[in-house]
């Protein structure tokens, strides 16, 4: 059986009060959301928390909102409520390609997106999500709050810049027009982490052409997007030449290492031919206009 | 410390470890031993029990995080000495070999039915996916959760026929229909 070591437990009524307590708790107190990574790690002893601080009760983090040209998503929300949302869908159509293959669905059930960006793990979907769409994220302190790029938050594998103290609430997506997103994985069996994955954002002008695009890399040592094959975009009529090009751009600035999961030289295979799949159909979903 | 939730519509409070797994709680502390505990790492899904009415692996669930809320088990299938649909459907269409899997599966159906009462083979599958069957018996569960899905529909069909007609003769199907709606009105 696999235990925990012993912790406090707290239930938090309000941010203010899981600030708080958090505040209080010192070093190894930990906000408790969906579970399905601090628990595991606790379960394994690479987490000693001292003090689990549980806000699944502050429904006031769970929500997904228009707020002028941005997405608001609280931190509570979880991965089915994000792919039960249609405004997702159909303005950040990458984030339901992830969804569906993160985990399973019961899973989802739990995890939220703020747990996952927090847990910083190099294979985790929704952090590549968060750089391909230029993420924002919000983060509260006792009497503070600022709000950062999401690829200011993520500091390495399992690191991020949150203070102790502080707790990630809101991360904001920024909507533009004729933009369109794709993401896909390769994974060893259903629900798996990633060996792999890509996503893609591409923004074109009223004549095609792309003005903006971002790639970012899954499970291959790669934090935020990759410029070089932002350049090879940018200008450029989409085709499978454009595409090409970016994708082995990508590819090359990848650093993958050999594991469990595959070889680097498979992984940067399937970081090139994942990024050609990924921006074929980011391109094809924005010039159909959705 | 003290835990108090709702357990198949019967309100109990134990004294836990604020550690206290919620399937171990369910299994050793409540004694529902019809909840299975298996890879202790959220991946096989035999611990699944609803949480207010959502499928939710109980392994990777603090019991204290449970407290406030309804928890439902296999065992709270059954109502009334009527079994759920979901389990005439395992039996009728042989939806168990070993058995080791079928509470959690018989829950997520369940969940899945009550928010969608027709769904497709691909959306049983999608809904179970979650959940390993070793006996590799997916294609027999499937079966089962259309089985309960048509005889569901088939008592609602009979509910409405006879509500246009008359008010008698429709005790036996409401009373299988309504289970769901009894569990979650026996909270007090």
């Amino acid at each position: 059986m696999q235990t925990p070591a012993p912790f406090e437990y707290a239930r938090a009524t309000s941010i203010d009060d899981a600030l708080r307590l958090l505040a209080e708790g010192g070093e190894d107190a930990y906000l408790l959301a969906g579970g399905h990574s601090l628990l595991p790690m606790a379960k394994l002893r690479l987490a000693r928390p001292e003090l689990l601080i549980d806000i699944n009760d502050l429904t006031d983090l769970s929500y997904i909102r228009r707020d002028g040209d941005w997405l608001a998503i609280g931190a509570l929300t979880r991965h089915a409520e994000l792919l039960a949302s249609g405004e997702v869908g159909e303005l950040f159509p990458l984030a339901h390609d992830a969804e569906r293959v993160i985990a399973d669905p019961v899973v989802r059930n739990r995890g939220t997106i703020g747990g996952s960006l927090c847990q910083a793990d190099p294979a985790e979907d929704l952090s590549t999500v968060c750089d391909v769409v230029g993420a924002e994220v919000v983060i509260r302190g006792r009497g503070s709050e600022r709000t950062i790029p999401v690829t200011d938050l993520h500091a390495g594998p399992y690191e991020t810049t949150l203070a102790r103290g502080e707790m990630l609430t809101e991360v904001r997506w920024p909507i533009h027009a004729r933009t369109s997103s794709a993401y896909e994985k390769v994974e060893r069996r259903v629900g798996d982490w990633a060996v792999t994955a890509a996503g893609a954002s591409v923004t074109l002008g009223s004549d095609g052409t792309i003005v903006d695009a971002s790639i970012g890399l899954t499970a291959v040592g790669v934090q935020g997007t990759i410029d070089a094959a932002r350049d090879a975009l940018v200008g450029q009529q989409p085709s499978e030449q454009v595409f090409a090009a970016a994708a082995q751009a990508a590819a090359a600035a990848s650093r993958p290492s050999d594991d469990t999961r595959g070889t680097a030289e498979y992984k940067r295979h399937l970081a090139d031919e994942l990024s050609r799949r990924v921006l074929r159909r980011a391109a094809e979903r924005a010039a159909s206009g959705s | 410390m003290q835990v108090t939730m709702t357990v198949n519509g019967v309100e109990v409070t134990r004294e836990v470890e604020p550690r206290r797994l919620l399937v171990h709680f369910i299994r050793e502390d409540l004694r529902l031993t019809g909840t299975h505990w298996g890879c202790d790492t959220s991946n096989c899904g035999v611990c699944v029990v609803l949480v207010d009415g959502t499928p939710v692996k109980s392994c990777t669930m603090l019991a204290a995080s449970a407290g406030g809320h309804e928890v439902r088990t296999v065992e709270g299938l059954e109502q009334g000495g009527k079994l759920d649909p979901i389990q005439d459907a395992f039996m009728e269409k042989h939806g168990l070999q070993c058995g080791f899997c079928t509470p959690g599966m018989m829950l997520t159906s369940r969940a899945l039915l009550d928010a969608n009462p027709d769904p497709s083979e691909d959306e049983i599958r999608e809904a179970i996916s979650g959940q390993i069957c070793r006996c590799t018996g997916y294609s027999t569960i499937v079966r089962s959760v259309r089985w309960a899905a048509e005889q569901e529909q088939k008592a609602r069909d009979g509910e409405s026929a006879a509500g246009s007609t008359a008010d008698e003769g429709t005790h036996e199907t409401a009373d299988h229909e309504t289970a769901d709606h009894e569990t979650a009105g026996a909270t007090a």
